[in-house]
């Protein structure tokens, strides 16, 4: 009746993880009640649950992403904390049993359910408001993305407290995540969460590459595009053409381990050299769907904070595009010490040291528009320099890396560990939390708190370079990653320190948190009523903040690239006061519905109840036809209501 | 000369201070050559060498490319009354041209290190020496490493001894899930998978004891999957030969399903003989190994 779920799954034994799920349960309970007794629940399901508005699902997708930071974040602590005391004689705190579940959720949690949702979400608030568009091209599907990533972070949580995670490390390399190795449910969470919300993340890449393409304001021109709308372009082509790949992988391998089949295993013909090029094609093109959205952010950012326009445009463009498509010529070089032969590997490690042309010549590109700017360092500037400062480094190790005879001695050691949380953190991390800052009071028409802004930045980047310039100075040292104990006490001193820069960092995420409650007590003082408040170039800044549903009244008419500044420039002012009537997409439960029975077919599978995995998935395939056939999806604003909504909008204050 | 007089500077009385020396002191004693950074061959002395070479290459131009950043934020930043500005962008095809040429210029030197340095580097090629190359077969176990010489006829768990100056010769495979082999010291580690053979070429220039692990993550018992490399001068090596064959118990289909068993910790072990073909016949899978045998198997290991 139950599969293999029984009370033995509830890790009474282990005080540790029941304890912070109790936690983490007592919170969700706390938060529940209070909506409850409040009487939220009719706003939250009108306003937010079912909204299929571009920039409330952007806004869920970033508190989605800052709730699953504090989760990895404190994964990354307990490795912190166990490395820098478990040395010698002394075990520590964490047997390994749990000490492989930290690091293996910590991977997971941060790419697929941190750095993943916060780009998706910063991606879905700006890209329709930067093209001068009312919507995303699919609107409930765009929610249905959504609902179906946030039941992936719900099944890892859930395996918290019921059952276990996967002991295989984030990459989840066969035949360890085989059955005969890791026979409990711990690989079936990672695998059925990432399928669930690998699914939701396609949905978005064809979503938003159709948005790019067929809807834009008339007048934008491919080559009027801000240069973020092409950073999202390069990094959703990426995501339709890699996330399928992973798909099949992890279904080679679900196969493998429900049906008995031998794609992966070390017996009867399985080949695991086949899993880990695989996971790699898909592994590498989302280094760069992760990356160049950021590196649209701060091409935004660094314009706009320097008061001048980008430094060569189109080959800021030609470079985002030649990454690419130069992201999937790369993968092999996660692997050199396969033993693939001199050839394969020196071409390889040329293929990816020429993605450090593309990327230098955005640095450059980066560094000519601050040259005679006029430099106003708000937060996202802030993020921006130490950005620029920080992968470079990050840069100069990963070409380091891709020296085949190089990485041969320093592959999965801690230098490697270094290297990427030196390009994540320093790029994709600093850029996501430029693009919050940045974008926020377009979001809810208040700035938020510069102070603590500055405090998180300076905490972010000093605890960076405490945390990880010790890993690069440890793989030196042949300190390879993933140790629950380590061998060596010379190594403590250097693990003690990045312990620091961990807290350090954990200082800048709670200034985050003072930031975002400052900022929200004091919102009347910081109202911002221009709609424009760092002189923008792009045409987000053109509408008020927060725009309206339909984003714009009338859609701008574009006839440059940095369509505002030119608009401003020429005092050509974007209101218009012929307005018409516009049709709006109806609020849909569908994701909402559908993500639902997709985390009860998820628990089930992972717990073998077929039954209940049948009827769920059945119930969710029927509310996605029940969408999907539905005639009225649509509602009409008259002309007469959105000159009203219009001239309230724009009173002055 | 007044200053000269003056009695030591607060500054360095101050606790914080002296802690924060005491701290770098530390901090500097701990980052004494090692591992990668002291190499014992001349494969590990090549990689430093190639290791140092790629990253003066590149700092050539991210150094100035940092300090350029630091400046323009500094010198650009809108409170300086003395900067020039301008607004909109100056765009110009030469500068265009030297922001292309100058990574396209480093990578193409990279690109020459990195096709030269992979074929010279290659752990299949065989490192010429003045003596023929020991062989070594090697096999990743749960969590332990098992060491045949297939030309001797002896094997050894978790210690690997070998002639200082003389080449050897590693042919790799896994009993159990994905390794990879690594003697930071000597250079290059290889992944160890099982029902395939990786190859490894590496030599001590000098005796010594270099540490050894298992650089992929394995379960449970990774962090103590570690063995050691002791070199030794020849002669002593064939002291050791004689030694192993004259003692102990030898390698056959039953001792090693019992070593193949999970385990953790495992002491140095020597075998007098080894089973012919045993190397073989676990690259088949054809001996009872963890990864045909019940699942529950592993789970009790440790």
């Amino acid at each position: 009746m139950l599969g293999k779920l029984t009370w033995s799954a509830i890790p009474f034994d282990e005080p540790l993880p029941l304890l912070s799920g109790a936690v983490v349960g007592i919170v969700i309970l706390a938060i529940l009640v209070t909506v409850t007794l409040k009487g939220w629940w009719p706003y939250l399901w009108r306003e937010w649950l079912t909204s299929v508005d571009h920039k409330r699902i952007g806004v869920m997708y970033l508190a989605l992403g800052l709730v699953m930071l504090l989760r990895g974040f404190s994964d990354a602590i307990m490795m912190r904390t166990q490395q820098a005391i478990a040395v010698g004689s002394a075990q520590g705190y964490l047997p390994p049993q749990h000490y492989d579940q930290v690091f293996s959720a910590h991977g997971t949690i941060m790419i697929f359910f941190v750095a993943m949702p916060l780009v998706i979400g910063l991606m879905n608030f700006a890209l329709p408001l930067q093209l001068g568009v009312r919507d995303v091209a699919f609107p409930v599907l765009n929610s249905v993305s959504l609902w179906l990533t946030a039941t992936g972070a719900l099944l890892i949580n859930l395996s918290l407290v019921i059952g276990n995670f996967a002991r295989t490390g984030w990459m989840a390399y066969p035949p360890l995540s085989e059955l005969a190795f890791s026979p409990d449910v711990g690989v079936d969470y990672y695998l059925w969460s990432l399928q669930i919300s690998g699914i939701g993340t396609l949905l978005t890449g064809i979503n938003f590459v159709t948005t790019i393409l067929k809807l834009r304001a008339p007048g934008m021109i491919y080559f009027r595009m801000p240069v973020f709308c092409w950073t999202a372009l390069a990094s959703n082509l990426l995501i339709v053409t890699a996330f399928p790949i992973l798909t099949a992988t992890f279904m080679m391998l679900l196969l493998d381990r429900y049906v008995g089949m031998h794609f992966f295993t070390n017996e009867a013909g399985g080949n695991q050299m086949m899993y880990v090029n695989l996971f790699w094609a898909w592994g590498h093109p989302e280094v760069y769907i992760l990356i160049l959205p950021a590196f649209g952010i701060f091409s935004e950012v660094v314009a706009t904070f320097s008061g001048k326009g980008l430094f060569s445009y189109r080959s800021m463009i030609w470079a985002t595009l030649a990454i690419c498509v130069l992201s999937f010529m790369v993968w092999l070089h996660h692997f050199f010490t396969m033993g693939a032969g001199a050839n394969v590997n020196a071409f390889f490690g040329i293929m990816s040291s020429i993605i450090a042309v593309p990327t230098g010549v955005k640095v450059f590109n980066w560094l000519f528009t601050m040259f005679r700017g006029r430099i106003v360092f708000q937060t996202p500037m802030l993020f921006a320099v130490g950005f620029i400062v920080t992968f470079a480094i990050g840069g100069m190790t990963g070409v380091l890396l891709a020296v085949p005879p190089v990485d041969f001695v320093l592959h999965n050691s801690v230098f490697l560990v270094a290297h990427f949380h030196n390009v994540i953190i320093g790029g994709v991390v600093f850029g996501a939390l430029a693009g919050i800052n940045y974008w926020f009071p377009k979001a809810f028409g208040f700035t938020l708190d510069e102070r603590f802004g500055h405090a998180s930045f300076w905490c972010w980047l000093i605890g960076f370079y405490l945390a990880f310039m010790p890993l690069y100075a440890l793989g030196l040292m042949g300190m390879t990653r993933r140790l629950e104990h380590i061998p060596d006490p010379g190594w403590q001193p250097l693990l003690l320190v990045a312990g620091a820069g961990a807290i350090v960092i954990f200082c800048g995420i709670l200034c985050q948190v003072a930031q975002l409650y400052v900022s929200i007590r004091t919102r009347e003082q910081r109202r911002d009523l221009s709609g424009d408040p760092w002189n923008g170039r792009t045409l987000e800044w053109s509408t008020s903040s927060p725009p309206p549903a339909y984003n714009f009244a009338v859609l701008p008419r574009v006839e440059t690239i940095d369509a505002f500044w030119h608009m401003k420039r020429t005092g050509r002012a974007p209101v218009a006061p012929a307005y018409e009537a516009i049709e709006m997409p109806r609020n849909s439960p569908a994701g909402f519905i559908t993500a639902f029975f997709a985390t009860v077919m998820g628990f089930s599978l992972i717990w073998h109840i077929w039954w209940l995995a049948i009827l769920n998935f059945v119930a969710a395939v029927i509310v996605v036809l029940i969408a999907g056939w539905s005639i009225e999806r649509e509602e009409e604003i008259s002309a007469a209501e959105v000159a009203q909504m219009e001239r309230a909008r724009r009173r002055p204050a | 000369m007044s200053r000269a007089a003056r009695p030591p500077s607060r500054f360095f009385r101050s606790r914080r201070v002296r802690w924060s020396v005491l701290g770098a002191a530390i901090l500097l004693a701990s980052c004494k050559p090692a591992g990668v950074l002291d190499p014992q061959g001349p494969i590990a002395s090549a990689q430093l060498l190639l290791l140092i070479n790629s990253t003066a290459i590149m700092l050539v131009v991210v150094v100035p490319v940092i300090v350029a950043t630091l400046a323009f934020a500094w010198w650009y930043r809108s409170s300086n009354t003395h900067a020039a500005r301008s607004q909109d962008e100056s765009y110009e095809g030469r500068v265009e041209f030297v922001v292309w040429s100058i990574p396209a210029l480093t990578v193409i030197l990279l690109g020459g290190v990195i096709w030269i340095g992979s074929h010279q580097l290659d752990p299949q090629a065989p490192i010429a020496g003045k003596s023929d190359p020991l062989r070594v077969d090697t096999v990743a176990l749960d969590w332990k490493w098992l060491f045949i010489y297939p030309d001797l006829g002896v094997a050894a768990v978790n210690q690997l001894v070998i002639p200082a100056g003389t080449p050897v010769k590693f042919r790799l495979t896994s009993a159990t899930v994905m390794n990879s082999f690594f003697v930071p010291q000597l250079g290059s580690q290889i992944y160890t998978m099982g029902g395939m053979i990786t190859h490894l070429n590496l030599l001590a220039d000098r005796s010594g004891e270099y540490p050894g692990f298992s650089a992929n993550f394995s379960g449970d018992g990774f962090s103590w999957m570690r063995f050691v490399v002791k070199s030794v001068p020849a002669a002593d090596f064939d002291t050791w030969l004689e030694q192993t064959r004259g003692t102990g118990s030898g390698l056959d289909d039953a001792s090693y399903a019992e070593l193949a068993r999970p385990s953790q910790n495992v002491p140095p072990t020597r075998y007098r003989s080894v089973e012919p073909k045993l190397f073989e016949r676990i690259l088949d899978q054809t001996t009872a190994s963890p990864g045909t045998a019940h699942p529950s198997m592993r789970q009790a290991g440790g």
